[in-house]
């Protein structure tokens, strides 16, 4: 974790969520880049953020972008965020005993099916080893944890619409990394609606 | 199989990390800790006796997961499902909880569907002790198990390293001792529903509001020989008052450099651009005779 | 292989070496405070929760001691450490008083409290300090220490065991960081917030901390310090102070130079 920084928040609104993450990658103390993305689109309406190691970042996403066009292709259909938390939850507990230094977080819309005519806006957030939480207003991870909680804590505010929740999730995200020495470095945030993806880089401070 | 090729096709754990993660701990300041579930769960066994009452069990946990002094989760769900008549409560790890508990309910499962009846609660608590004395301890997983089977209302504590204890009242998590203490001042036999609800109920409240790893609401289950009832946020003593102040930000307060916008596709309207019969604006229409082409004809059978 | 050269300490034996047992003299009683600076008044503020790993400890601590008609001092840490730390404080004040025939001004007892920080270096007082009153020109002023002597003053200050949950949002609300005015209206200017405005971020900065630090919550005790000729209308208004909240006026210490003192309480959650 405090190899290489970074955290990640997502929050829930008004039928949309919303992911945001820093851009740094460190070795320890020192800044290696600032372009280095933590979140992964899953398809048009599920992102995932990954803080953590970065070796397990990327070992990770490739490990689920195959088991994601497995499912896609045997299913026939787009995998829901519900079901991508269990599949990211199995595939963590597989390595109880050696875990992936990444704690990830999922936010995504699910598509309506007869089933289930009125999906709620989906997040979720895991820990090393898998154990599920499914928060209703917000989950956050990374190295500035604890201050993502205590911000969003405080700022957020039940049904928000895409346009307030960008506001809230990136002041929420900003503050948070200001006071964390191993994450910022500019940060980027996507807000997810049933219509549309709006991805925004953020102006940070940069040291 | 493709699967087979790219995968390691090994059922299990996964230790291919471990001597990398030792390496990576020594360096840094340690392995990052798990979410664990500090936490207040318990069990008695009512009725029965001259009570007049079904005999069963009643199992209560508090719903707080903790990562260090950090509240993880606010209302998490720390009885599991077993089988319809038998519930888990866990605490420890709280990945390990939540996983051994599947496993064996899924187990439970395919052992009943193998002997055509329902699983007994000593068979649950044989295959856990079982499993987790298997890891020595390392799946720490501490539960309280209970549940009604042939032979009556069964109540066991199973710990991590597989020991077992079967007695009419439990208690595990850290605050075991704060729920025990008012087990142990108001515990009886052969209490009512009513009463061992009420009494599982102040037990878990004196360990929400006593022991710091515990925390929130109350959760209920009651299970006798006519079903399960799940009391899911049975109390809840901690919900959050309004906040003094509205924290909505005004639209434009964050600054930012880049945008990328992906419209996706919201409905789709399917317009034939040919085909007879059908009435386009600025498509002249030709007669066609019927049935000449694919969809040319209303109704149109395949297999005739 | 290099990395196994060491054996793991699970391996090491337990009988051969004699084992240790050291006193260690100090604790953490969790906890938090905070405080801000206004323009002629100051906020102080702290939870009165004690705790000692998943014990309580006792729900009414306190954590926050008025020390002179325009001081104010917050500790956090070890909490016999900062009971004692206070107990001295107040009694150099005192002999300061006789010597001189009046108070110690803020800024005369902020230097005071690093020198006796730092008489301490090598085995410190395990108390964080933020100290909060009325400064000589009228101002509302915040200090703040590390456990051995290092101070500051700010316009605003989280510590203890929620500092890193509070000062973030602390950051954004009263330094207005990360936070862009509209286009052609002025820009924003930290300290000049209103006390009602201050006194809510204060609550809903511990509600916030209560929810999810398990070593915060029971109470709090919120002083706030007002310069001589302030209108104490907008605390005084019951309509401005939320539920559950009761103001309270500690009387003059000193001669009275006519600042006032005055204390709020409010709940908690307890779990």
């Amino acid at each position: 974790m405090e190899l290489n920084g970074g955290s990640v928040v997502a929050m829930i609104g008004k039928d949309c969520v919303a992911i945001a993450s820093d851009l740094r990658l460190g070795n320890q103390q020192v800044g290696i880049a600032s372009n280095f993305d933590k979140v992964f689109p899953v398809n048009d309406k599920l992102y995932y953020g990954l803080p953590g190691l970065a070796t397990d970042v990327y070992t990770l996403r490739e490990h689920l972008r195959f088991r994601v066009n497995m499912y896609r292709m045997k299913e026939e259909r787009e995998i829901t965020p519900k079901t991508f938390t269990h599949l990211l939850s199995s595939t963590l507990y597989e390595k109880r005993f050696g875990p992936f230094f990444i704690e990830p977080v999922v936010a995504g819309l699910t598509t309506p099916t007869p089933l289930d005519p009125n999906p709620k806006p989906y997040i979720s957030t895991m820990d090393t080893i898998g154990c599920i939480t499914t928060p209703k207003d917000f989950a956050v991870a990374g190295t500035a944890a604890d201050k993502l909680y205590g911000v969003a804590e405080g700022l957020w505010e039940p049904d928000l619409e895409p346009e307030d929740l960008f506001e809230t999730i990136s002041q929420t995200l900003l503050n948070a990394v200001d006071r964390d020495a191993l994450s910022g470095w500019g940060a980027v945030v996507h807000i997810i609606t049933h219509d549309k993806v709006i991805t925004r880089t953020l102006r940070a401070r940069m040291d | 199989m493709v699967a087979k090729a790219v995968e390691t096709p090994n059922i299990g754990f996964d230790f291919s990390n471990h001597a990398r993660n030792q390496f990576l701990g020594q360096r840094l300041q340690g392995v990052p800790k798990a979410t664990s579930t500090g936490t207040t769960i318990v069990g008695v066994i009512f009725g029965g006796g001259d009570s007049g009452e079904e005999p069963g069990v009643c199992l209560g946990a508090d719903t707080r997961a903790t990562g260090g002094p950090i509240v993880a989760d606010k209302n998490c769900e720390k009885i599991h499902y077993l089988t319809p008549q038998i519930r888990c409560c866990g605490a420890g790890t709280a990945a390990d909880t939540e996983f051994v508990t599947n496993l064996i309910s899924s187990n439970l499962e395919l052992h009943a569907l193998s002997q055509g009846r329902p699983a007994r609660v000593v068979t649950a608590m044989t295959m856990l002790k079982q499993y987790l004395f298997r890891y020595q301890g390392h799946v720490g997983a501490h539960l309280v198990l209970g549940g009604v089977d042939v032979t009556g209302p069964q109540l066991f504590t199973v710990h991590a390293h597989g020991s077992t204890d079967k007695l009419p009242y439990v208690t595990m998590g850290s605050g075991s001792l704060a729920a025990m203490a008012v087990f142990e001042s108001s515990f009886r036999e052969n209490m009512k529903k009513e009463e061992a609800i009420a009494l599982v109920a102040r037990a878990i409240r004196s360990g929400i509001f006593n022991d710091l790893g515990s925390g929130s609401n109350v959760d209920v289950a009651v299970i006798t020989k006519n079903g399960t009832e799940q009391l899911r946020n049975y109390e809840m003593p901690n919900e959050r008052g309004i906040k003094s102040r509205n924290y909505k930000f005004r639209r434009g307060t964050t600054a930012w450099t880049k945008e990328a916008v992906r419209s996706l596709v919201v409905s789709e309207e399917i317009k034939s651009t040919s085909g007879a019969g059908k009435d386009q604006g600025g498509v002249e229409v030709k007669a066609v005779p019927t049935g000449a082409g694919a969809g040319g004809e209303e109704g149109m059978e395949i297999d005739s | 292989m290099a990395l196994y050269s060491n054996a793991p300490a699970s391996y090491a034996d337990h009988t051969s070496a004699p084992i240790e047992h050291r006193f260690n003299p100090y604790s953490d009683n969790g906890g938090s405070i905070l405080a801000i600076a206004g323009k002629d008044f100051s906020v102080i503020a702290g939870d009165t929760r004690q705790s000692e790993g998943y014990n309580i400890q006792t729900r009414y601590a306190r954590k926050v001691w008025q020390l002179t008609d325009k001081a104010v001092l917050a500790t956090n840490g070890f909490a016999a450490d900062g009971n004692n730390f206070v107990k001295r404080v107040k009694q150099r004040l005192e002999w300061y008083e006789h010597a001189h025939h009046k108070p110690m001004g803020l800024k005369s007892i902020a230097r005071m409290i690093q020198t006796m920080l730092y008489a301490k270096r090598f085995f410190p007082y395990y108390v964080y300090n933020i100290l909060g009153g009325i400064e000589e020109d009228g101002s509302g002023a915040v200090y703040s220490f590390d456990p051995v002597g290092s101070y500051e003053r700010e316009a605003c200050r989280a510590a203890g065991a929620a500092q890193s949950l509070i000062q973030p949002f602390l950051d954004n609300q009263i330094y207005f960081k990360n936070q862009t005015p509209e286009t052609g209206s002025e820009p924003f200017i930290p300290g000049n917030l209103p006390l009602s405005t201050v006194l809510s971020l204060v609550v809903d900065s511990f509600t916030s901390a209560t929810e999810r630090h398990i070593e915060v919550g029971d109470g709090m005790e919120i002083y706030v310090v007002m310069n001589k000729g302030r209108t104490t209308d907008d605390l005084l208004d019951k309509k401005k102070l939320g539920p559950g909240m009761e103001v309270e006026e500690l009387g003059a210490l000193g001669e009275g130079g006519g600042e006032r003192t005055f204390l709020v309480r409010a709940a908690l959650k307890r779990d």
